[in-house]
């Protein structure tokens, strides 16, 4: 009689409770969206001497309270404005020290030195819808990172964002040192000078 | 009867339940895994714009959050339809800024407050005016790093 087997459990509702649990933690899931565009703001003392920049090495892209695009005053289409930053940018129209031996663009004397003199500067307006203005951010980076595509491919045989991607995987088996001088090099010909004005 | 109980024995077995709890509970540790719980709730709406030329942000204790936009249905009656900040879980002033961004520096360790970076999670509706206010406020308190948080995706969702 001291042999009697224990009665087994009915697992039968465990299903229902893990179910339980699982719609639970379905409902109370938001995926935390962790990425943007970074941008860094300029120090709020203003320097007392002012920098003389030529008209022609800046690049106005100026937002309006319709949400309306004007580059170097004329009106534009957001589709547009990558191509029109990348001529701005790769022009490469200086001479002398201010010559840019890597550029493609068109060299036009009236447009920018080279990319590390060229400046965007996006202005925008206080009814400027946020949408809007973060679809501009994003064509005006990604013309940088265009540019730092080609040239990267020209140098090293692989994209920016692909070198980007690597030295941000921890286990990428690859000379670290070599790609942080070699990216570093990259921002260095293109800069991503791009100011925001109030 | 014996015709009846050969008949019976051609039906299908029943499908095997047995393994349903293992898959459940499979499905149950990913989510439990991947869940963050929200640390404040939000009083405000905020559908991000979307982007694809982003960069992801790996240090999450390193990021103070602000959020903008419009208040939720339930607060309207008290703050209104315009755009309204929010810091931790109230509602806050932009002059509230410098306050919080000390609070949160002093909360985390020295070496580590040149890293904090400042994460604007705005909606996609909300006007420029306002984040033009913040990005100000953040200048006077030389919180330089921001982060403008989106939805990744094409710019074009932003039209609509």
């Amino acid at each position: 009689m001291a042999k009697r087997s224990s009665p087994e459990v009915n697992a039968g509702s465990m299903a229902d409770i893990a179910f339980l649990l699982l719609i639970f933690f379905l409902v109370t899931t938001t995926i935390e969206t962790d990425s943007g565009i970074s941008r860094k703001l300029p120090p709020i003392e203003e320097s007392e001497e002012d920098v003389v920049i030529k008209q022609k090495n800046i690049f106005t892209v100026l937002l309006n309270g319709k949400d309306q695009l004007l580059v170097e005053d004329e009106l534009m289409d957001l589709q547009d404005l990558r191509i029109a930053a990348i001529e701005f940018l790769d022009n490469g129209g200086g001479s002398g020290e201010d010559a840019c031996n890597y550029c493609k663009g068109k060299s036009d004397k009236k447009s920018s030195d080279n990319p590390d003199k060229a400046i965007i500067s996006l202005k925008n307006e206080r009814e400027t819808s946020y949408a809007t203005y973060i679809s501009v951010q994003n064509e005006l980076v990604a013309a940088y990172t265009h540019l730092r595509n080609v040239r990267a491919q020209e140098l090293f045989g692989s994209s920016y964002s692909e070198m980007m991607k690597n030295y941000k995987d921890v286990n990428w088996s690859g000379n670290r040192v070599k790609l942080k001088e070699n990216i570093n090099r990259l921002r260095k010909e293109y800069p991503q000078k791009l100011s925001e004005v109030q | 009867m014996s015709k009846f109980n050969k008949k019976k024995k051609g039906d299908l077995p029943a499908v095997n339940t047995a393994s349903l709890p293992d898959i459940v509970f499979m499905l149950l540790f990913f989510f439990m895994v991947a869940t963050v719980m929200r640390d404040n709730e939000l009083k405000i709406k905020n559908e991000l714009p979307a982007a694809n030329e982003v960069e992801k942000l790996d240090k999450k204790e390193l990021v103070m959050y602000i959020y903008a936009g419009e208040p939720n249905f339930g607060y309207q009656s008290k703050f209104g339809t315009e755009a309204r900040l929010q810091l931790n879980d109230k509602f806050s002033e932009v002059s509230d800024i410098p306050a919080f961004i000390y609070s949160e520096r002093e909360s985390k360790r020295e070496e580590l407050r040149p890293f904090l970076t400042t994460a604007l999670k705005v909606d996609k509706e909300t006007n420029m005016g306002i984040v033009g206010d913040i990005k100000q406020e953040l200048r006077k308190v030389n919180a330089l790093k921001i982060n403008y948080t989106t939805r990744i995706g094409d710019v074009s969702l932003n039209l609509k």
